[in-house]
């Protein structure tokens, strides 16, 4: 493998900018046997909690037009069991994990970040983004305010890097992502699901015992294209885009817009191999245009 | 990519699909199918109906966009399979009972084939249930000592089980809590569930049941479970 790919996100250093994204991913193991995790550029785990959660009850995924609606409710074995039990898996693979992690209040995000500063992470990223529970802390994510202020909490007790993953449900994104910097943030992720609604007509029902779920996939990728893009000219922290990458060329139009490393989600459950195709078709591309690295490209539009 | 040798209807709205394939297959596994771009954006989970070394034969049901595709595919054309997944079910070396219902009896037919090859001196009844025209009856009948059909009605009303059969059900989630709370404890009771699915590999936890030991993914854990596991009783 050639360096053309590799990236720094602030000191850490990613052989290639591709990294799956949380909830789409599990804690890697299920992709082992399509492909060495190691030829990965990070990944990222299945959002946490303090506590273990059961998730949400009733349907959890709806299909819409090349787009997912899912209503997962961060089911999670918890901080403890993760550290037990994942953790020395995953510390294991030659890659950067990335620990993502959910809170429902202060006291539950602030406990979580203290337990992770006894492992070895290099990145956490704080979602403050999930619209499919309250532990989701999407309540903080929707203003500039009380995103910074759940930030600043975090960076100062956090020995490791946080890069916080901003909802698109809430107020000027571009303005929450600087927020979020001005309090300590080290990285912005963005975007996490868009909120929606599905209705069974023919059962006269709501799809979602939680009424709204957040929509993901090929469907979302020029709103999120958009808010990387106003980040990406507003904070000077780097980015990690993500939002209906299915394809290298996708991954591509992130980075143009000033993404640093972008995330691979929903894609994953209909073609499990497509991160690795993403790393390949960058890497062609890189060959193809005599680029030495793909940052070239970086931010040009 | 498997290349389809046959796929055609075998009753209104039911096809059957057999493509190339060559691997370790289990009755109960499924595989995740794809023949479309990225709408609709998830792959099927479709349950395997039989397969021979070379041979992989699916039986589905359309019921939406993704099987409408599906169905309009033709020998010769290419179509993404990815498996086997699931843990199927488990090897019985009891007499067998089947129950099945609508296009729940799909992955029975495998089941009961391989069975019969297994245990040639081994008792297998079937009951089949559907709700209007039935299909792959005859099919049973080759291989069952018995086959009890019901159509319109409710198939569990028929259903005897003596003491040494091992139950497996498939068909409608009505129908396989009815079949789990009628048949004696004393049996051993299969049910291969369904349920929405988006990766099929226990990634996603789209499609997670609630059991007595916790939380299972019906992709990965499942679909087979023991009746007790998932609440029926």
């Amino acid at each position: 493998m050639s360096k053309c790919l590799e990236t720094k996100f602030n000191d850490i250093l990613f052989k290639n900018p591709v990294i799956p994204a949380s909830g789409t991913f599990g804690f890697g193991r299920e992709y082992e046997a399509f492909y060495d995790l190691a030829k990965l550029g990070g990944l990222c785990s299945k959002g946490l909690t303090l506590e273990p959660k059961p998730g949400n009850k009733g349907m959890r995924l709806w299909e819409t037009p090349a787009g997912l609606m899912n209503s997962i409710g961060l089911e999670n074995p918890g901080i403890d069991a993760f550290i037990k039990t994942e953790w020395p898996h995953l510390k294991a693979i030659d890659t950067v994990t990335v620990i993502n992690v959910g809170g429902k209040d202060e006291e539950s995000y602030l406990t979580a970040i203290e337990k992770l500063n006894a492992i070895d992470a290099q990145l956490i990223e704080l979602n403050i983004s999930c619209p499919n529970v309250k532990a989701g802390g999407m309540a903080y994510g929707m203003k500039a305010e009380t995103a910074g202020d759940i930030t600043k909490k975090v960076v100062d007790i956090s020995r490791h890097p946080i890069m916080v993953k901003l909802s698109p449900n809430g107020d000027s994104i571009a303005d929450i992502a600087l927020a979020c910097e001005a309090a300590g943030a080290q990285g912005i992720s963005l975007i996490n699901t868009l909120q929606g609604m599905a209705i069974d007509y023919k059962k006269k029902k709501v799809v979602f015992d939680n009424l709204y779920a957040g929509l993901s996939g090929p469907a979302v990728k020029p709103i999120a294209l958009r808010m990387t893009h106003q980040v990406c000219q507003t904070v000077k922290i780097p980015v990690m885009a993500m939002g209906g990458i299915s394809d290298w060329q996708d991954a591509l139009e992130f980075i143009m817009a000033g993404a640093t490393c972008i995330q691979i989600g929903t894609i994953n459950f209909n073609n499990p191999m497509a991160p690795i195709e993403i790393i390949e078709g960058l890497e062609a591309y890189c060959i193809n245009e005599g680029l030495a690295n793909i940052g070239e490209v970086r931010g040009i539009v | 990519m498997a290349v389809i040798l046959t796929n055609t209807s075998v009753s209104p709205g039911i096809f059957k699909m057999t493509v190339e394939f060559t691997g370790d297959v289990k009755p109960g596994q499924f595989f995740m199918l794809r023949a479309w771009d990225k709408d609709p954006l998830l792959s099927r989970p479709i349950s395997v109906h039989d397969y021979t070394p070379g041979k992989l034969t699916f039986l589905y049901q359309v019921v939406g966009k993704g099987t409408e595709i599906l169905a309009r595919l033709q020998t010769g054309d290419d179509v993404t399979i990815q498996g086997p997944y699931g843990n199927g079910f488990p090897k019985i070396t009891e007499d067998l009972c089947v129950v099945g219902g609508g296009i729940g009896t799909a992955p029975l037919y495998y089941l009961v084939r391989n069975y019969k090859a297994e245990n040639p001196t081994g008792k297998c009844r079937v009951y089949l249930g559907f709700r209007d025209t039935p299909y792959g009856v005859e099919a049973f009948e080759a291989l069952a000592d018995e086959v009890v059909l019901d159509v319109g009605g409710i198939i569990t009303h028929k259903l005897s089980v003596t003491p040494d059969e091992t139950v497996v059900t498939c068909g409608p989630e009505i129908m396989m809590e009815s079949v789990a709370k009628t048949v004696s404890a004393e049996n051993t009771v299969y049910v291969s569930l369904e349920a929405h699915m988006a990766c099929g590999i226990g990634a996603c936890l789209g499609c997670t049941c609630e059991t007595k030991s916790g939380n299972k993914k019906v992709c990965k854990d499942g679909p087979v479970f023991l009746r007790e596991e998932v609440f029926y009783v």
